[in-house]
């Protein structure tokens, strides 16, 4: 027998254990659900899985929230392909938000310098964690967790203070959030290029989802077939090694994490640019940036896995929340954090899955 | 026949995922002899004996005691049983005194209060007993090496145990060390204890052991008399095949001069203080100089220092005419050093990148191998296929394999085709054979050679004798950071070097960087 056994191929191997660590997080989501409230669990499990592809406008929703969180798996991923780890998406998040925002509001630019501006804030971000690492060894998840907290207060303290930022300023009450860019500067708004005719007048879609595939497109690049990718990953994997060679290790740690903030800020600003949703000042830090760390573990950190992985999460987010009537928003979060977690067992479902399949493989050799 | 056999190891089977690391060994073990165990890397000497320690349970076969069948669950089981071991790399608590060590995991309590006056006097009956000159009370972190190995030894014979094990106990010994620990166990053996002696060292087996049992490849090869054997027979039972002691090579013929190293200082990794002293010497084309001494007296740090790993604070250096004391490591490179490092996974590999990868690893930026920042695939591809024909390196899918998964010796292969494949003008090798078997040795002892003779300049660092006396063209004996002496391999002996090494002698002219 000459057949390969699929055990061979770790491509097939990869993709097989993401499915199944999934498959096994739904049905301990719905043991949950069945534990929370049995009678509707039925309908709680089938609105997580349904909803997303209920109607167009739902649909245009998953990719809507997709785009961001694919960007914030990105910046975790690519962080994490350097050897470093990026907790501090969120902040960065802030501040690429802020920056477009404050591009849109305040300085009435067009949607594409906003999100070259909410790069530079991401950027600019990244650089603490990524300079105190290199300079001084100072642990960059320590850094980074600080600088979430720093990004949030300062932001919400600057916008407290600009006045011509906040909704209350073009013609609405509340002064607890930023204007909503319809109003304040329409040419801001991230274009739909028709898709909303597409999608049933979906509000939600725009073409955030095509910039942030392109985005994992290159950085797929970038990593794979550049020498700037070569040099990264060999830092990332052995330090020691880099140097040998004459790789600027530091140097490289530094550009590692802009450009990981980078990713984070423009995924903030292809959120709230979208013009559906406002910021809203309250002294919580943002979970998109977090939800970026599970969206890279089970992509695996691969540029390309990530776009999969995004839009897998978006969906069941979305799904969640039309949960909502019959299960607390609380309950969803956990069965969406058990979904998630188990997701990110795709590793170590990886490891188990090659061996067994090894194994039949050896039996049928043998038969 | 009633031989009297203290330990019996009888048809014993350890299977891990993969391979058999023992296939059907027996090994007796009479008392009061010296049995070296001998056998290549991979071998399966380190299993047997943690088979015998109760560290790995056997699948098949007994192992008796006195003749009766013993179970050896756990190395407490070993210990009951008067089983110690002396192990390669000493567990030893660094922060401790010598006697707290010696003491540890059997400490006399009354009250809850430890017996030091007691446990100090056995110490050193036992240590006045044998020869074994420590200092109970020095921190194990301030003493030397070979006095750390008399810790080790004294725990043992603290603990009554009558059957002794050392894994490979000369490794990180001066010659005279070396005589020393074989007077030793000479005494043990006088005192009744039977000894089990693990090394690769032949020179070692037959000064000192009675009889030797040969491994190969988890396999049972043989027992024989040493007084019946030469060190030719036991190499080829230990290899297969014939193996080449000494390095074929013609006399060296220097010419000019590629490195002049003067007055270099470069700073510990350990602590505060320059670990290279003031180091003057020059190495020219087509010689291999050789740096001796004993491990941490600076060599690493030399080469550190040399190769631009670690800042020198002082002094200068110059490769072919030109003043790299403060060039980077890539110019360094550009400037034709090539530099086979000590640790190869630390620093020669990224383990995780495949062969094609680490084959580039100094040279993925030429324009040979990329384009516009791009990486020329298919010219990697083709590169390293060529380098893997010419050096033999062996792997299991070649330029795809993960380097973490090819053999110890073929990773070492692999920096060395890539060292010598830069045509350096300057070779620097530390300590290249470390932990390989003796074809590789062969191997890679027949390529530095072949590097002397195409005129280039190759520094070799080296704790091995053997490999220093057989390589080099010129040695240099560190200690303390200094050069304390330059000899000609052909008019010194291992002794002499021997009393450098240790600190003992010194010339007085040396490192002052006159070639003579």
């Amino acid at each position: 027998m000459k057949k390969k056994s699929i055990g061979d191929n770790p491509a097939v191997v990869s993709i097989l254990a993401s499915i199944i660590s999934i498959v096994v997080g739904l049905l301990l989501g719905f043991i949950l659900l069945l534990i929370l409230n049995p009678s509707k669990a039925g309908i709680g499990i089938s609105a997580m899985l349904t909803t997303g592809f209920s109607s167009m406008d739902q649909f245009g929703k998953v990719l809507y929230q997709a785009a961001p969180l694919m960007l914030c798996g990105l910046s975790v991923g690519f962080a994490f392909k350097t050897g470093l780890f990026n907790i501090g998406a969120s902040g960065q998040y802030t501040m690429g938000a802020f920056f477009a925002l404050v591009g849109a509001i305040q300085f009435q630019l067009p949607w594409f310098v906003c999100l070259i501006l909410a790069m530079i804030g991401g950027g600019i971000w990244g650089i603490f964690p990524g300079l105190f690492k290199a300079k001084f060894n100072v642990n960059e998840v320590i850094t980074a967790i600080m600088f979430n907290w720093i990004a949030m207060f300062l932001v919400n303290l600057l916008l407290a203070n600009m006045p011509t930022m906040l909704a209350s300023a073009w013609g609405a009450s509340n002064s607890d959030r930023t204007a909503a860019l319809a109003k304040a500067n329409p040419a801001a708004v991230i274009p739909k290029a028709g898709l909303n005719k597409l999608f049933g007048n979906s509000s939600w879609i725009n073409i955030s989802v095509f910039i942030a595939i392109l985005v994992a497109i290159l950085i797929w690049f970038i990593l794979q077939k550049t020498t700037f990718g070569y040099e990264l990953k060999a830092c990332g994997m052995n330090k020691e090694a880099s140097r040998y060679a004459g790789i600027n290790a530091n140097r490289n740690i530094v550009l590692s994490m802009i450009i990981a903030g980078a990713l984070s800020g423009l995924g903030g600003g292809l959120y709230y640019l979208a013009g559906t949703i406002q910021y809203v000042l309250v002294k919580s830090i943002l979970a998109m940036g977090f939800n970026g760390i599970p969206v890279a573990l089970l992509a695996n950190s691969n540029p390309l896995g990530t776009i999969f992985s995004s839009l897998f999460i978006s969906f069941i987010q979305v799904g969640g929340s039309a949960m909502q009537p019959n299960f607390s928003s609380e309950a969803t979060d956990i069965v969406i954090a058990v979904i998630i977690y188990l997701a990110a067992f795709s590793l170590l479902m990886k490891m188990v899955l090659s061996n067994l399949l090894k194994r039949t493989g050896k039996e049928d050799k043998k038969a | 026949m009633a031989e009297d056999y203290v330990i019996e190891m009888l048809h014993i089977t350890k299977e891990f995922p993969g391979i058999k690391a023992n296939d059907d060994i027996t090994l007796q073990l009479k008392r009061g002899e010296i049995h070296a165990l001998l056998g290549e890397n991979g071998a399966g000497k380190s299993t047997l004996m943690s088979v015998l320690f109760g560290l790995y349970q056997p699948e098949k076969g007994v192992i008796k005691k006195d003749g009766k069948e013993v179970k050896i669950k756990d190395p407490n089981d070993a210990n009951r049983l008067n089983i110690g071991m002396v192990h390669q790399h000493f567990k030893l608590v660094e922060c401790f005194s010598v006697l707290d060590n010696i003491i540890l995991g059997v400490e006399d309590t009354k009250n809850g209060f430890l017996q030091y006056a007691a446990a100090r006097k056995k110490v050193v009956g036992l240590s006045e007993k044998y020869g074994l000159r420590v200092d109970p009370d020095a921190l194990i972190s301030d003493i030397s090496v070979g006095m750390q190995q008399r810790v080790e030894i004294l725990k043992m014979l603290y603990r009554d145990n009558e059957i002794l094990i050392f894994d490979e106990p000369t490794a990180v010994l001066t010659p005279q060390e070396i005589d020393e620990l074989m007077d030793i166990m000479r005494g043990f053996k006088k005192e009744g204890k039977s000894i089990l002696f693990i090394t690769h060292k032949l020179s070692e087996i037959m000064a000192v052991a009675d009889r030797c049992t040969v491994l190969r490849k988890g396999k049972y090869i043989g027992t024989v008399n040493i007084k019946d054997t030469t060190k030719e027979e036991l190499s080829k039972m230990m290899v297969g095949r014939d193996v080449q002691f000494s390095v074929d090579k013609k006399p060296a013929k220097p010419t000019d001069t590629i490195l002049s190293v003067r007055d270099l200082r470069v700073p510990s990794r350990t602590h505060n203080n320059d670990a290279v002293k003031g180091v003057s010497f020059d190495v020219r084309k087509g010689e291999i100089v050789c740096i001796a001494g004993i491990e941490g007296n600076g060599q690493t740090e030399l080469v550190y220092g040399l190769t631009g790993l670690t800042k020198s604070t002082g002094g200068t250096i110059t490769l072919d005419g030109k003043d790299i004391t403060h060039a980077s490591i890539r110019e360094r490179s550009k400037s034709g050093m090539s530099h086979i490092p000590e640790d190869r996974h630390k620093h020669g590999l990224v383990l995780d990148y495949s062969l094609e990868q680490n084959m580039v690893l100094q040279r993925y930026w030429e324009p040979k191998f990329s384009n516009r920042g791009i990486i020329r695939a298919d010219e990697v591809r083709k590169y390293a296929e060529k380098l893997i024909e010419r050096f033999d390196v062996r792997s299991g899918q070649g330029p795809i394999t993960i380097a973490r998964a090819m053999s110890g010796g073929n990773q070492q292969k692999a920096i060395i085709a890539r060292e010598i494949d830069k045509d350096p003008k300057l070779l620097i090798a530390v300590q290249p054979t470390r932990g390989l078997d003796v074809g590789a040795i062969e191997y890679i002892h027949s390529q530095l050679v072949a590097e002397r003779d195409k005129g280039h300049a190759v520094l070799l660092v080296s704790l091995e004798l053997d490999e220093v006396m057989n390589l080099s063209d010129r040695i240099l004996v560190m200690y303390e950071g200094e050069i304390v002496g330059e000899f000609d391999p052909k008019k010194v002996t291992v002794q002499e070097l021997g009393l450098y090494m240790a600190g003992a002698k010194k010339q007085s002219d040396a490192g002052k960087g006159a070639t003579k």
